[in-house]
């Protein structure tokens, strides 16, 4: 658009991908958000400094901070976004149900006062229709919570309710309102202008959550119709009108199994998922977002909004999937490489190879956006880009949402908010194997290790005592996985290798590039993009296979033979204690007795000659008890810190 | 006096072993004729001197004898306590049906205390000689045998070993040893120290010519450890070895120390503590397949080039990430391996001493294929400083690349030497002068990349300019100075009021690469994405370098 832009940024964060690609940038503070990117004063000089017209406050930080936007527009600035009042009266949870239930839009049936009796409560909930939910005034985590679907059922639940009330809350008030079955999250896309006009751009599906925060999106959704679509899409519409919306936001549905949609929350920002939108649609929401605030009219009125092929958003996190579906870990990123080279795959990232994910911000790494002609294209796409998307330095959750966009409950469509406790009641344990792919995987491994002892083998230059070629084209390997030890038989003439394992065959085919992360191989005729993610001396060859990373040891029969021999061995745990590596200063404490610490978490930093050096957690726990305050001076070894 | 520690340590270490032995016969003292079996391959052996069978019958008979070595049961106590028989190992180690073994029909000479009996030979005895390969290249290998009197070293055994150490020397080929054995021959008394003499002796006129690689996976203990001692790496099998000049229980009688085995001399010790020790790994088939893969950096012998292998990574590789990995705040610590990882082929290094003075990293790499020895400072570790034992680690692994042709890579960001009375007294000044020595020698290609602090004579011990470095680069982060800003201040702006200020001036003038860039004392300040590509591109040219020390006898380090 010919736009000159400014970034900011903290410090931590001066050589991010965002500032490198703006014209210019400005430091606005400290690595901790409340002293940098929350920090107005810093960004309003900031503004000053460089004469900028126009923010746009992205999402998060201050995007929907009805004073930031207020200060901008006291200095003349452009806030690009929607005027204060919108941002205040959606920001409310209360008035902006109010809002909507005045403006027509459906919002969830529900009794405000306080049930009396069981009766009441039947005659309430026949008014409100069933199923119904009854739940504590003063309720939370699940508490005094009761579902009914008839009257007999009501009674009871009333009963109960108030009686878990009374004894968790100390409060035996109840509220009755329409219980939602499984529930799905969609949402509208508007756009309006200053000028009064206001479009939808059509729905996302968000109902993969976990935590209440989106994993994978989609658009459209596969749930609505053309009907439910309009309707949605013109109470959306309504809604913004009704607020003098303008700038893009968002309005976000509950969507009940019969298709009754109920208001939820406005959002009056971009939203985290708004490129699937883009995808299907055609228009660059930025763009828009900017001529608007700029005072132009919309460019499109609503029959020029298409829903053209299938877009699906994966969040991928710096988390780790086995624990809660995602708990954060931090680290570097030795290596990052993005499927860029996969056509309609779009990703949007703020980091790169050697970026710190710190603790400071949202361990968010990208959004990974594929798009297709259908929704099997799509879906086959993010497959492919979830396989070829290179991560090492931190854990990821790329292996869950692979899991997710493979399942057959979502290659249905059958979805709902409780899409992943229901699917893996006993938590995410990855890519479950099945026979034949257990074989593949093995097969890839044995294939990967013979490249690897060939290459060995291939000494250059001239020798002095010449190497004797290992003539060999057949090999007899054991390959351990879990605690399976699979023989297995492999001839190899050129890149095919042909390995007989558990009974069955599987030819791989493959070129082996030793220094790529990515392996690309065609197994028993079918292209899979397999990842290296370390490869030992001892045979240990860690592999990601469909998404899930295992863990394999290859050896030969001979090794494997002895290898009955070697002691098993408890490995030592020195985990829980946190000993001083050197003489120093004990700087800063960032613990006390009782936190939980994540692994790779710092708990305190030690200066020794003039360098500051950082102690973490070997892995995630609870601390126990600290033994330095800052200020002391430690000697090597000496107990700082106990876990538990 | 070494013969009297040498008898009596391997005494101590018998007592040691007692576990072992329980279930032989036992006899008082000394540790063979508790050995002399009733077990039924001896029986068997003792077929082989039965004159009415045919020579090729004998020959068939001792060929199958020396296979079994200690005879079954032995084998079974050997695999009891987690340990692969010496005949296992060379298997493991070297390429299917390489090995051609040597000395199969040799026995020991002793006859005294009954050792004469046909029931006390082994063809063989205890230790396994012979060539093979590994990933086809010639190597020379021992491999002693606890399952015949212990491993013990007699002077047949000592003659096997140094039979193929001559031959490995004639040809230039590198001997691996693998060692496992109780100690001396006390039966054979002076022979068997004089057998130790003799591998001595090979080891030192070997070192400097062919790599000698010394696995530690039994017990080695007395004047046995000297060997490996004079080796250029002693690896340990962890839990399942131990090296110690004398055993607990003589440490008890002499110092009244209550010490265990482990403790005194396992694993852990010699690579976290003594620095005896180049690198530990969990069992004998870690430790065999691991010591294939370091064979493959190395060069036979000093008349060969470091190898080259073939490269999947590319050499003009640019490495972003890089630009962002030496922080923001120059006191704060990173970590040199990501640096070192990032810049070799595919992550490949293989860490000498990964335990021991952590805060120099040292090891074995390949650039675009040829190998390449490693050099860094560590920042993460007493933020890089240069200390007695860091030192000392540096320069022997300097003096092993120069002597053999490997190419060395040297990371600076270091903030000097360690002060302190600790260092002073315990001789900092003349082991960081091995460091220096060792650079300053080496004739090999030297490249050396600035990442960061360059303070003081430590910029100049670390492969400078001024020690023939053939290419100094700087990263634009690096600070090459006398000293760090706070400390420089303070001399040359005595009683400035405005400390801050000066500070400030300081590090505007010295805090940077210009300082050294424009004496010429770094060749070229150079975006840290470009460093393997930069490289990569030198080492090509310097692989024709010449260069000759003058001539001498030999040089006088600073020992």
């Amino acid at each position: 658009m010919g736009i000159q832009t400014v970034a900011v940024h903290s410090d931590v964060d001066s050589s991010a991908v965002h500032v490198k690609i703006a014209d210019e940038a400005i430091c606005v503070g400290p690595a901790p958000t409340n002293k940098s990117y929350l920090n107005m004063d810093a960004i309003m000089d900031a503004i000053r400094v460089t004469g900028a017209q126009a923010v746009h406050p992205g999402y998060g930080f201050l995007s929907e901070n009805k004073e930031f936007a207020k200060r901008l527009t006291a200095e003349g600035v452009t806030f690009i976004g929607p005027d204060t009042h919108a941002i205040q009266a959606m920001g409310d949870k209360i008035e902006s149900k109010l809002i909507a239930k005045a403006a027509k839009v459906n919002t969830i049936p529900g009794f405000d006062g306080v049930v009396k009796t069981a009766e009441d409560a039947v005659k309430i909930a026949q008014e409100i229709g069933y199923p119904v939910m009854i739940k504590a005034s003063a309720g939370g985590g699940g508490k005094g919570m009761r579902i009914a679907w008839n009257d007999d059922e009501t009674r009871e639940g009333f009963r109960f309710s108030s009686q878990e009330a009374a004894s968790s809350f100390g409060d035996d008030r109840l509220l009755i309102e329409k219980y939602i079955d499984n529930p799905r999250h969609i949402e509208i896309q508007v756009l309006a202008d200053k000028h009064g006009n206001a479009l939808w751009l059509n729905e996302r599906e968000c109902s993969i959550q976990r935590r209440n925060q989106k994993v994978v999106e989609e658009a459209p959704s596969t749930f609505l119709d053309p009907v439910t679509r309009r309707a949605m899409g013109e109470q959306a519409v309504q809604l913004a009108k009704a607020v003098q919306y303008s700038s893009a936001g968002t309005v976000e549905f509950l969507v009940d199994s019969t298709k009754n949609f109920y208001f939820l929350e406005m959002n009056t920002r971009l939203q985290v998922e708004h490129p699937i939108t883009e995808c299907i649609t055609g228009l660059d929401l930025v763009e828009q977002m900017i001529r608007v605030a700029k005072g132009y009219q919309l460019q499109h009125k609503q029959e020029d909004i298409p829903i053209n092929g299938w877009a699906i958003e994966s969040r991928v996190y710096a988390e780790d999937p086995y624990k809660s579906f995602g708990l954060p870990s931090i680290g570097r990123l030795s290596q990052y490489q993005e499927p860029l080279n996969l056509s309609n795959v779009r990703v949007d990232s703020g980091i790169q190879e050697g970026s710190d994910i710190s603790i400071y911000y949202d361990p968010m790494i990208s959004k990974l956006v594929t798009y297709g002609a259908t929704r099997k294209e799509a879906l086959a796409k993010m497959e492919d880009a979830l396989d070829n998307y290179v991560i090492r330095g931190v854990t990821h959750n790329i292996p869950l949402l692979r899991e997710i966009i493979t399942h057959p409950r979502f290659i249905s469509g059958d979805i709902s908010t409780n899409f992943l406790p229901e699917v893996y009641p006993d938590g995410f344990k990855g890519h479950q194997l099945e026979v034949d792919a257990r074989r593949e995987l093995l097969a890839s491994a044995a294939a990967l290790y013979i490249a690897a002892q060939l290459r060995s083998q291939k000494v250059l230059g001239d020798q002095r005592v010449p190497t004797i070629p290992v003539k060999c084209t057949h090999w007899g390997l054991c390959v351990e996985l879990g605690e399976g030890c699979h023989a297995m038989e492999i001839t190899k003439s050129g890149d095919v290798y042909n390995v007989e394992v558990d009974g069955g065959k599987v030819e791989v085919i493959g070129a082996f590039n030793l220094a790529s992360p990515l392996l690309p191989l065609t197994i028993n005729g079918s292209d899979r993009m397999l990842q290296c993610l370390s490869r030992d001396a001892s045979g240990m060859i860690v592999l990601q296979y469909l998404g899930t990373v295992f863990k394999l040891r290859v050896l030969s029969k001979l090794a494997s033979e002895l290898n009955s021999y070697m002691p098993e061995k408890v490995p030592e745990d020195t985990s829980s204690i946190l000993r001083s590596p050197m003489p120093g200063t004990v700087v800063a404490v960032s613990i006390k007795p009782g936190d939980t610490v994540a692994e790779g978490q710092e708990i305190c930093v030690i200066e020794a000659m003039k360098m500051q050096n950082s102690l973490t957690a070997a892995r995630q726990a609870k601390v126990k008890s600290v033994h330095c305050k800052p200020g002391e001076t430690v000697g090597e070894g000496d107990l700082l810190v106990e876990l538990q | 006096m070494a013969a009297f520690s040498v008898a009596r340590s391997s005494c101590g270490l018998i007592n040691g072993l007692r576990v072992s032995f329980r279930s032989l016969a036992q006899v008082k003292h000394g540790a063979v004729s508790a050995l002399v079996p009733q077990t039924n391959l001896h029986r068997d052996c003792r077929w082989y001197s039965v004159s009415h069978l045919s020579v090729r019958e004998r020959i068939e008979k001792k060929r199958k004898a020396a296979l079994v070595g200690g005879g079954q049961k032995r084998i079974d106590a050997q695999h009891k306590r987690g340990k692969l028989t010496a005949r296992e190992r060379v298997e493991l180690l070297l390429d299917p049906e390489s090995f051609v073994e040597s000395d199969m029909f040799v026995e020991h000479r002793c006859s005294d205390f009954g050792m004469e009996e046909d029931r006390n030979k082994f063809p063989g005895d205890s230790v396994v000689t012979g060539r093979g390969r590994i990933n086809g290249r010639l190597v020379y290998v021992f491999s002693q045998d606890f399952t015949v009197f212990g491993g013990s070293l007699s002077g047949a055994h000592a003659q096997k070993i140094c039979k193929i150490m001559d031959q490995a020397l004639t040809v230039g080929a590198p001997v691996i040893g693998l060692n496992d054995s109780g100690g001396a021959r006390i039966q054979e008394g002076v022979e068997s120290l004089a057998g130790y003499a003799d591998i001595f002796l090979r080891n030192v006129m070997a070192s400097g010519v062919v790599p000698q690689i010394s696995l530690i996976m039994g017990p080695c203990a007395g004047g046995a450890v000297y060997s490996p001692a004079l080796t250029d790496f002693t690896f340990m099998v962890k839990d399942t070895s131990y090296l110690f000049i004398t055993g607990p229980d003589v440490v008890k009688s002499v110092t009244n120390e209550d010490v265990t085995q482990e403790e005194l001399g396992g694993a852990k010790t010699h690579t976290t503590v003594s620095g005896v020790a180049h690198h530990a790994f969990e069992n004998d088939i870690e430790a065999l397949l691991n010591l294939r893969e370091f064979f493959n950096f190395l060069p036979l012998s000093n008349q060969d080039p470091a190898p080259i292998r073939e490269c999947h990574d590319p050499s003009d590789r640019l490495v972003p990430s890089l630009d962002t990995i030496v922080p923001f705040e120059s006191t704060k610590a990173y970590n040199m391996l990501d640096i070192i990882q990032a810049i070799v082929d595919e992550k490949d290094f293989f860490e000498i001493m990964p335990n021991y003075a952590k805060n120099i990293v040292v090891g074995f790499a390949r650039m675009n294929g040829r190998t390449v020895g490693i050099v860094g400072n560590q920042p993460k570790v007493a933020s890089g400083c240069l200390d007695i034992n860091s030192s000392v680690k540096g320069a022997r692994f300097v003096r092993f690349c120069d002597a053999f042709n490997i190419p060395i890579i040297t990371f600076v960001d270091v903030p000097g030497f360690l002060p302190g009375t600790a260092q002073e007294y315990g001789g900092i000044i003349r082991h960081g002068a091995k460091l220096l020595f060792a650079f300053a020698e080496a004739t090999v290609p030297k490249i050396t990349i600035i990442t960061r602090k360059a303070y003081g004579g430590a910029y100049d011990v670390m492969s400078s300019k001024h020690l023939r470095g053939d290419v100094n680069y700087a990263w634009p982060t690096a600070e090459v100075a006398v000293m760090g800003a706070k400390g420089a201040v303070q001399i040359i702006f005595r009683g400035k009021e405005n400390q801050a200020e000066a500070e400030a001036e300081y590090v505007d003038k010295f805090a940077n690469p210009f300082p050294a860039a424009v004496r010429g004392f770094v060749d070229d300040i150079i975006e840290p994405a470009m460093t393997r590509k930069k490289i990569c591109s030198d080492l090509e040219v310097l692989a024709s370098k010449k260069q000759v020390n003058p001539w001498k006898k030999h040089a006088n380090i600073p020992l």
